[in-house]
């Protein structure tokens, strides 16, 4: 019985059905400005490094422009599967820790019992005051 | 007895024919003899060894732990183990030893399984090959002969997997036979207090029964999953599997998951976003690579990350922060978030309506060789390989990918089962049922290394390894 619908299926295939992985619509739009670069490379701490990266992001979001398409009126958003069940959670009570010798070690830099980090408030050049994009 | 199944092994270690350590040494041979595949991050000789003397003692007094005493284990490098290296195959995390085990390795060594090692995978578990967050287990599962289980989520403890994507992310369980799934799914599955988003029902022990009758099974054919990009050798085994099941007597239904071609992009939004939160944790100071620079903690941090990270890795930090900037976040996370209910309401309606299990492809085809395979980029790979896999992930549900048959080239081709919520073991019982009648051809582990031996010697293999 589902055979058949199977056929179905393919027929319709065969008249040109859309697949997952059209590339029509992954051209960038071209929005990502220098503003939104700046400003995400500065909230990741990540850079871009390099033009093809802009492009990929751009192509990446073409590409989650699709959502668009969905009728979600009225629906909720799902952030766990498990929503309908109450999250466990541990009594207060503290049975475990005092391995801040263990924990110190992976750390590259340590003064007695603290990570040392560069000093901060000082924040990062501005693009326009970087080199361009040589790496990558 | 590197071949035979866990049972198999584990009564052969029960009755002496082998020792634990005869079993880990033949294992650690052909770790060495394999070694130009780069399986392998980290292998834990000297670890292996030990626990193998101890599993022999054990043994010996006939006290031996149960069906994972003294089997060898390898560990995917994104599980932490306490003294041994775990990296994620990344520069950010090499040399990094962390002080603890993941729950799910706590309990294979608690159980007397053998540590052979850390497996390699892609950077922080963000390649095509995926995480056991968009179908990792299954897809290699499916290529490589193999059973490739991905428990419901909540089933498993994430505590010690570096985790990818909170909401997605499950342990997955590869091995040669559903059977062995079984065993180790039993061993590893209930509620972990070190992670609470593992379920508080009790578990009971995953014992299959043999399932001879399926003429009361409904199995459901979602019809979105018959794409033009299937191979028509995939295409044609999976209506090979659909017959079957029809002509022993089984109910075998097309049915509908409407929002099966937005699943990908949905993946692709709210994975980039969680793992955009999950890598911010990777700033060099308390553990991982740091960079030299010491002018800021800014300045450290973004040379640390730009060190550490490959551009896979940064390019989707990058888009994850872009779709949750505060003028995005609506529209792109919240968004998907609002999807991903719809495909994982899909799914319920299918199984409210009397379907028992689904059955799809796994993968689009056999394995791609190397040279196709790198002519695409990441996402693309991604979104073209985790088709029919992730979307199990979205809704959490337990799926197995069952190898059927050796395509015309030679190379294994696997059809997945999806199951209800936490029916893990209705789904395996399924899938040994099917796993049984296909007789899937076991592969000759010696015969293969002899052959290939001569071909290796000349044959200059591209490799991606994180200790060139």
């Amino acid at each position: 019985m589902w055979a058949r619908a199977w056929r179905l299926g393919l027929r319709a295939l065969v008249g040109g059905r859309r697949g997952f992985t059209c590339k029509a619509d992954t051209k960038g739009s071209g929005r990502i400005t220098a503003e939104v670069i700046e400003h995400l490379e500065r909230l990741a701490l990540v850079d871009f490094g390099s033009q093809e990266a802009v492009a990929r992001l751009e192509k990446a979001i073409a590409f989650a422009d699709r959502l668009r398409a969905v009728d979600t009126d009225g629906v909720e958003p799902m952030e766990s599967v498990l929503e309908d069940r109450c999250l466990y959670l541990r009594s207060d009570h503290v049975i475990e820790g005092n391995c801040a010798e263990e924990l110190l070690q992976n750390s590259h830099r340590v003064v007695e019992e603290y990570f040392v980090a560069p000093p901060g408030n000082i924040s990062l050049p501005k693009l326009d005051e970087q080199e361009p994009f040589s790496h990558g | 007895m590197l071949g035979r199944t866990l049972r198999e092994v584990s009564a052969a270690l029960k009755q002496g024919h082998i020792t634990p350590t005869e079993l880990c040494q033949k294992c650690l041979s052909i770790i060495k003899k394999t070694k130009f595949l780069n399986a392998y991050i980290t292998v834990s000789e000297e670890v292996a060894l030990k626990q193998a003397e101890e599993s022999e003692k054990r043994y010996k007094k006939g006290h031996s732990l149960g069906d994972l005493d003294g089997i060898p284990i390898a560990v995917k490098d994104n599980f932490s183990t306490s003294g041994i290296e775990t990296t994620c195959a990344s520069n950010m995390l090499r040399g990094y030893v962390p002080p603890y085990n993941a729950t799910v390795v706590q309990k294979l060594l608690d159980q007397g399984a053998l540590l052979m090692g850390k497996t390699n995978l892609d950077e922080f578990a963000m390649g095509a090959l995926g995480s056991d967050t968009g179908g990792s287990t299954r897809n290699p599962a499916a290529h490589c002969g193999l059973v490739g289980l991905k428990p419901s989520y909540g089933l498993v403890s994430r505590h010690g997997l570096i985790p990818l994507v909170n909401s997605m992310d499950v342990p997955g369980i590869l091995t040669r036979c559903v059977d062995d799934a079984a065993i180790v799914l039993g061993v590893l599955a209930g509620h972990d207090p070190k992670d609470s988003t593992t379920i508080q029902d009790p578990v009971k022990p995953f014992v299959l029964p043999s399932l001879t009758d399926v003429s009361k099974l409904c199995i459901g054919i979602p019809k979105e999953y018959l794409t033009p990009e299937l191979s028509s050798e995939v295409r044609s085994l999976w209506s090979k599997a659909a017959n079957l099941f029809e002509s022993e007597g089984a109910k075998v239904i097309e049915v509908s998951l409407p929002h099966t071609s937005y699943s990908i992009v949905c993946y692709h939004v709210l994975c980039t976003s969680e793992v955009a939160s999950n890598m911010a944790r990777f700033d060099g100071l308390e553990y991982g690579h740091r960079c030299d620079i010491d002018v800021s903690t800014e300045a450290m941090y973004a040379a640390t990350r730009r060190e550490g990270f490959n551009d896979v890795v940064r390019g989707r930090i990058l888009s994850g922060n872009f779709f949750l900037l505060k003028e995005n976040y609506e529209n792109y996370f919240v968004k998907a978030q609002k999807v991903r209910r719809l495909i994982a309401n899909d799914f319920v309606t299918v199984f409210n309506s009397g379907v028992d299990v689904l059955l799809t492809p796994t993968t689009l085809s056999e394995a791609v060789p190397y040279t196709e395979f790198i002519k695409e980029d990441n996402r693309t790979r991604s979104a073209q390989d985790d088709i029919f896999t992730q979307a199990a992930n979205m809704a959490g549900l337990p799926a197995v990918s069952v190898p059927m048959a050796l395509s015309n080239q030679g190379l294994p081709i696997g059809l997945q089962f999806i199951g209800r919520a936490f029916c893990d073991q209705e789904l395996l019982t399924i899938a040994r049922w099917f796993e049984k009648q296909v007789q899937f051809p076991v592969i000759q582990l010696q015969e293969l290394m002899d052959d290939c031996s001569s071909v290796f010697e000349n044959e200059k293999l591209a490799s991606v390894s994180l200790k060139q």
